[in-house]
Parts: structure tokens; C-alpha cells; sequence
């Protein structure tokens, strides 16, 4: 856990000017703010240092670069071209010359300093209201040079949640399955990467087929299923330590593992007899609860963020649709009656909607409706796409792509996407071999 | 647009709907079970991939799409593994559930265990005992045709009776 956290955040100067430039998320963004980011200044003993240590020839541009890639990415902001920039990056720093930044039509500035200080990245950035002409945020902090990275996703966050008045997704990791091999005979690892696809790491060597792995929102775990020893089974993974553990003394298939929100419990499916039911155990003292009772298939449960109700995918109507029910199993109602079958419910983090998958007419959609089934929304049609898993944020949806393939079984693919909850925004996710089964992070730094 | 213009579009639209209507009821048509020779409804009848256990024991059953329900072949092919077992009581088996690519993974897993328990069920009505049955499903994991379409997908929704032992 250590190399995870962010040692000393000091704000330098609190926020103290009125909300000057904004930024709505709430519609699809066809016209992005336009924002300079200057890269952070450094002094030269300090870029020799950090170039010792990160073979990187000058991190404070290395950072910035992270940052305007991922305010790219966003499709809020539009970062500009630096070489259009007029100010020195060390100067900017101190006092912008509004009146050359606004020559290149910026709205928003951000700049900023890295130095070495006893052995440390240290960090401070500010943003700036070029018409406004005014400093909106200054913030400084501390870290581990192996950090750099996430330094750069730390400032994006706070640009991010200082213009749109939402917490970011950026300092943020994804976990998923990556596959490679002929589709009849996948090799499947769990892999890890952070957020705009760098560090990626594989987490199981591909020796058994290995699925649908989800984060604990409070920690660095993450529960997945197995097929070790040929016993599909829901596992625990620690992967800060790669220590694993079985969930649970089940006598068949356990799947569609995923945490509680105060990732106490794991919900899930246990199929026996033909039949599976959806079940919870408690990590701490191991009591294990059946939760639903019906003959039909019961799977993907997702609970709300107040863990007090649980949607799900059944088929008792005939075929698979949502439903949601209380975290008891009690009344159960079902909520997705448009036209279609349903799957893969998952609530977002912040309460308000369900995304889900939906097959009709031989194409699969991404999207989402209100807890009670109405407002549906279908955010991406596509050949076949499923499994959305929300931002921490609930404004971003990950989930996978495959492609049809030809007579002869040529042409497969399956790839991670990305898309605003506003339609907008969709976008390939980077991974160095196929993936599927995405599933985000909450925000490291918190 | 003139009011004749206007009239003239009009019929022309009413035509064009009715030609519409015309290719969805026959399309409709079309897409009625049909028997190609590989498939009976959405069920796959051919035997290009399957394998056997013994000579005339065929390995595996097919099933419709989102069912589990046993065709009149399939409970035919499984009284053969039943004699088959009954002959050799030594002999276990793993009864492999699958399902097509065209469903979310998890309720595949689950249909998967479905269809193979449908399988283990029939057996054991002819005799074999529960102990010498497992039950294994792959969802979606492993098709045997990689194929997208119609008769690929049908291919793979199976179950499969893999000896154990």
C-alpha cells in the first residue's frame, strides 16, 4: 500500500474567488474549453536528478503531458498546441500574462514547478481564469519520485473537479482479462493498468481461464472468477501482495462476483442442480446468505451505494431481464420492460441510474435507466458489447467490444471502450492485447 | 410543392409502404423454422463436430437458443451414453455446458450449468448415478466453431460428455 499513497497535500492558497469559468457535464460537450497547459517548470539540478532516477529527460513536461492527455480524453477540454505558447513555463508560473493567452484563445491556464527535494517529486500547480484573469486554484504536494504518473493524474482531478464542480476519475486503475489466442481456445490473464492504459501489468500467468474481475471500492482488492483445477470458482485477490483465497466452501460454480460498497460482503451467483440463486458472504466472519429463492437464473447482481437494495438479472419472466429487490432478497420487482433481453445491471456510484446491456434485434447496446426502470437510454449500439462498469465518478462507462468474425472465424476482437454517460465521448481504450470484462477503481488518492 | 405534387408524393409513399410490407411479411417468412439439413429450428442436427465415446455413443447434445430444453435427438444420443455407462460402470463423466457468443457472460455461465444439468437429469432418469456425473460449465468460453452465424452459433450450444476417467 505505501507506493499508493500521496504523502501531504497542502494547499497553498484556499479558493477564495467566486466560480468564474464552468464546465457542464451534464450534456454532451460539442465545443470543449480550451485550455493551456504549460509545461511544469523545473530547475536544472532538480531535471538531472528526477533524470537519474526516471530516465525521463525532463519530468515536468513528462507530467504535463499526462495531464493534457487525459483532459483530452475527457472531451471537456480542448488542450492547445504549446507551440503556440508565448510565456516561458517558469514565468507563467508565477504571474500570466493574461493578454498572451488569451491571444491563443485559452480560457483556462494551468502551470506549474517540479523539484527534487530530499529525494522526494515535490509538486505544485495553479490554475488561472485568462478572461477573469484571475488564479482559480493553487495546490502543492509530495511524493515518490515512481509516482510521476499519478502526479499528473492528481492534477487533472483537481483541474477537473475545480471547472466541472465533480470529483475526477483520473488518479484510477483498471482491472480486466487480457485474452489473446484463437477464439476457440482464449488464453485469459487478469491484467492490470492504470486509467489512460500506462503500467500495465499482468496479474495471473493465463494457466487457467480466469473472469469478470471487479475492485473492492474501498481497497486494493479485487474478487474474480477461476477456473483453477477446473472448479469455476468465485476468488479473493489481493494485489498488493498476490495473495489469493477461494470465497466461500461452495459444492459447484460460483460467478458474477462483486463487492458490497463498504467491501465487507461479496455478492454473487452459486449454480447447482441447474439452478442459480444469487448468494452474499460476509468477509469478516464468513456467514454466507442465500439471497433469492426461484427456479429460474438468478446472476450479475450489483448493489445500490447505500447497500440497502440489489439489482439483478433473472430470466423468471421468460427471458433475462432486470430486476431490483431489497438487500434481503424482499421485494422483488422487476424494472426493465422495454423491448429486448437485458443483462449485466450495475448500479452507479452515485445511485441515481443502472447500466446495463441490452440485446435486441441481433444488437447489443450499452445503457442506462433509473432505478426504477424508467428513462431508459441507450448510450452505444454495437455488434456485441456488454459488461459497462461506471467511473468513480459515475459519469464515464468502461466496458468490452467484440467483433463479428468471418465463415471462417477470421476478424475476432475484443477490445475496451470508454463512453460518457451523455452518449458522447466514446473511445478505445489502449490495452497491449485483447481485452474484456473492464472493471474501474475508485479514486486512489481518496 | 403544388397541391398534385403533393398527392402524387403521397401515393408514391403509400406504394412504397405497401412494397415495405410486402418484403417483411415475406422476410417474415424466411426466418419460420426451416430445416437446412444442419438445423431443425435454431437447434444444430449436423455432425460435423461431433465426437464419440464409444462407436454409435455420440459425445454431445445441442439446444435452442436460451434453452435448456432436450431435443427428441438429444434425449435419443443421451439413452445411448446411459446403455454406454451402464456397460462400462467404471467409467465418469464430465458433462460440459455451453452456450452461444450472443449473451452477457454471466448469464451464459449460468445457462451453460443449465443445459448440462438437463443432460445429467435424463441420464440419471436412465439409471446412471449422480456420483459418476459432474457437472461443468464454460458459458461462452469455449466454442467449438468460431464462426459468427446462424449455424456456428448453433454448433456451440451444447453439452458435451467428456469421459473423467
Amino acid at each position: 500500500m505505501k507506493n499508493f499513497l500521496i504523502s501531504l497535500i497542502i494547499v497553498l492558497i484556499p479558493t477564495k474567488t467566486l466560480s468564474l469559468i464552468e464546465v457542464d457535464i451534464t450534456r454532451g460537450n460539442l465545443d470543449p474549453l480550451p485550455v493551456a497547459v504549460s509545461p511544469l517548470s523545473i530547475d536544472e539540478e532538480s531535471r538531472k536528478n528526477f533524470q537519474n532516477i526516471l530516465k525521463k529527460k525532463n519530468i515536468g513536461s513528462e507530467i504535463s503531458i499526462i495531464v493534457e492527455n487525459n483532459l483530452r480524453t475527457s472531451g471537456l477540454f480542448n488542450p492547445l498546441n504549446k507551440d503556440a505558447f508565448l510565456q516561458a513555463p517558469d514565468i507563467a508560473n508565477l504571474k500570466p500574462r493574461f493578454e498572451d493567452w488569451n491571444l491563443i484563445k485559452a480560457q483556462a491556464l494551468i502551470t506549474g514547478k517540479v523539484s527534487y527535494v530530499e529525494e522526494k517529486l515535490r509538486v505544485e500547480f495553479r490554475l488561472w481564469d485568462i478572461l477573469a484573469g484571475k488564479e482559480m486554484m493553487a495546490l502543492a504536494f509530495t511524493t515518490v519520485p515512481s509516482n510521476w504518473r499519478r502526479v499528473g493524474h492528481i492534477i487533472t482531478d483537481k483541474v477537473y473537479e475545480r471547472l466541472t464542480g465533480e470529483q475526477g476519475y483520473f488518479d484510477t486503475r483498471i482491472i480486466y482479462v487480457a485474452e489473446e489466442g484463437p477464439k476457440t481456445q482464449r488464453v485469459k490473464k487478469l491484467a492490470i493498468m492504470d486509467q489512460d492504459g500506462a503500467n500495465n501489468k499482468f496479474l495471473t500467468l493465463g494457466n487457467e481461464l480466469v473472469l469478470t474481475p471487479r475492485f473492492n471500492p474501498t481497497s486494493q482488492m479485487v474478487t474474480y472468477l477461476s477456473y483453477f483445477r477446473n472448479l469455476p470458482r468465485v476468488y479473493l485477490l489481493d494485489i498488493e501482495t498476490g495473495t489469493q483465497e477461494v470465497v466461500g466452501d461452495f459444492p459447484g460454480m460460483t460467478f458474477a462476483p462483486r463487492f458490497s460498497p463498504n467491501g465487507k460482503k461479496i455478492i454473487m451467483s452459486f449454480a447447482k442442480d441447474g439452478n442459480s440463486e444469487i448468494y452474499t458472504m460476509d468477509l469478516e466472519n464468513r456467514i454466507v446468505e442465500k439471497i433469492t429463492n426461484h427456479p429460474s437464473i438468478d446472476t450479475s447482481p450489483s448493489y445500490s451505494p447505500d447497500g440497502k437494495l440489489i439489482s439483478f438479472n433473472s430470466d423468471r419472466s421468460g427471458y433475462q431481464q432486470i430486476y431490483v429487490m431489497k438487500s434481503d432478497g424482499s421485494n422483488v420487482k422487476r424494472i426493465s420492460f422495454g423491448k429486448g433481453i437485458y443483462g449485466t445491471p450495475v448500479w452507479s456510484p452515485r445511485g441515481d441510474l443502472i447500466a446495463f446491456t441490452k440485446l435486441h434485434k441481433g444488437k447489443f447496446y450499452i445503457g442506462v435507466m433509473r432505478t426504477d426502470g424508467s428513462g431508459e437510454r441507450l448510450l452505444t449500439e454495437n455488434y456485441y458489447q456488454e459488461a459497462p462498469s461506471w467511473s468513480p465518478n459515475g459519469r464515464v462507462l468502461i466496458f468490452y467490444r467484440e467483433t463479428k468474425t468471418d465463415s471462417r472465424g477470421k476478424g475476432f476482437s475484443a477490445k475496451l471502450w470508454s463512453i460518457d454517460l451523455t452518449g458522447y465521448n466514446e473511445r478505445l481504450v489502449p490495452t497491449p492485447t485483447d481485452g474484456s470484462d473492464p472493471s474501474w477503481s475508485s479514486l486512489l488518492s481518496n | 410543392m403544388s397541391e398534385g405534387a403533393i398527392m402524387k408524393f403521397n401515393k408514391i409513399l403509400k406504394n412504397t409502404f405497401l412494397v415495405l410490407v410486402a418484403c417483411f411479411a415475406l422476410s417474415a417468412c424466411a426466418t419460420q423454422k426451416v430445416s437446412t439439413g444442419q438445423m431443425q429450428g435454431d437447434v444444430y442436427t449436423g455432425t460435423d463436430t461431433v465426437e464419440y465415446l464409444a462407436s454409435g455413443v455420440p459425445d454431445r447434445v445441442f439446444f435452442a437458443t436460451n434453452e435448456s430444453v432436450l431435443t427428441t435427438a438429444s434425449r435419443e444420443t443421451l439413452r445411448k451414453q446411459a446403455a454406454w455407462l451402464r456397460k462400462n460402470s467404471n467409467i465418469t463423466i464430465v458433462l460440459e455446458g455451453h452456450a452461444d457468443e450472443r449473451g452477457t457472460r454471466e448469464y451464459n455461465l449460468a445457462l451453460g450449468e443449465r443445459r448440462a444439468n438437463a443432460a445429467k437429469d435424463y441420464l440419471m432418469t436412465y439409471g446412471i448415478s449422480s456420483d459418476r456425473i459432474s457437472v461443468l460449465s464454460y458459458g461462452k468460453e469455449r466454442p467449438v466453431d468460431s464462426g459468427s452465424n446462424p449455424l456456428a452459433w448453433s454448433k456451440n450450444r451444447r453439452s458435451v460428455s467428456v469421459k473423467a476417467n
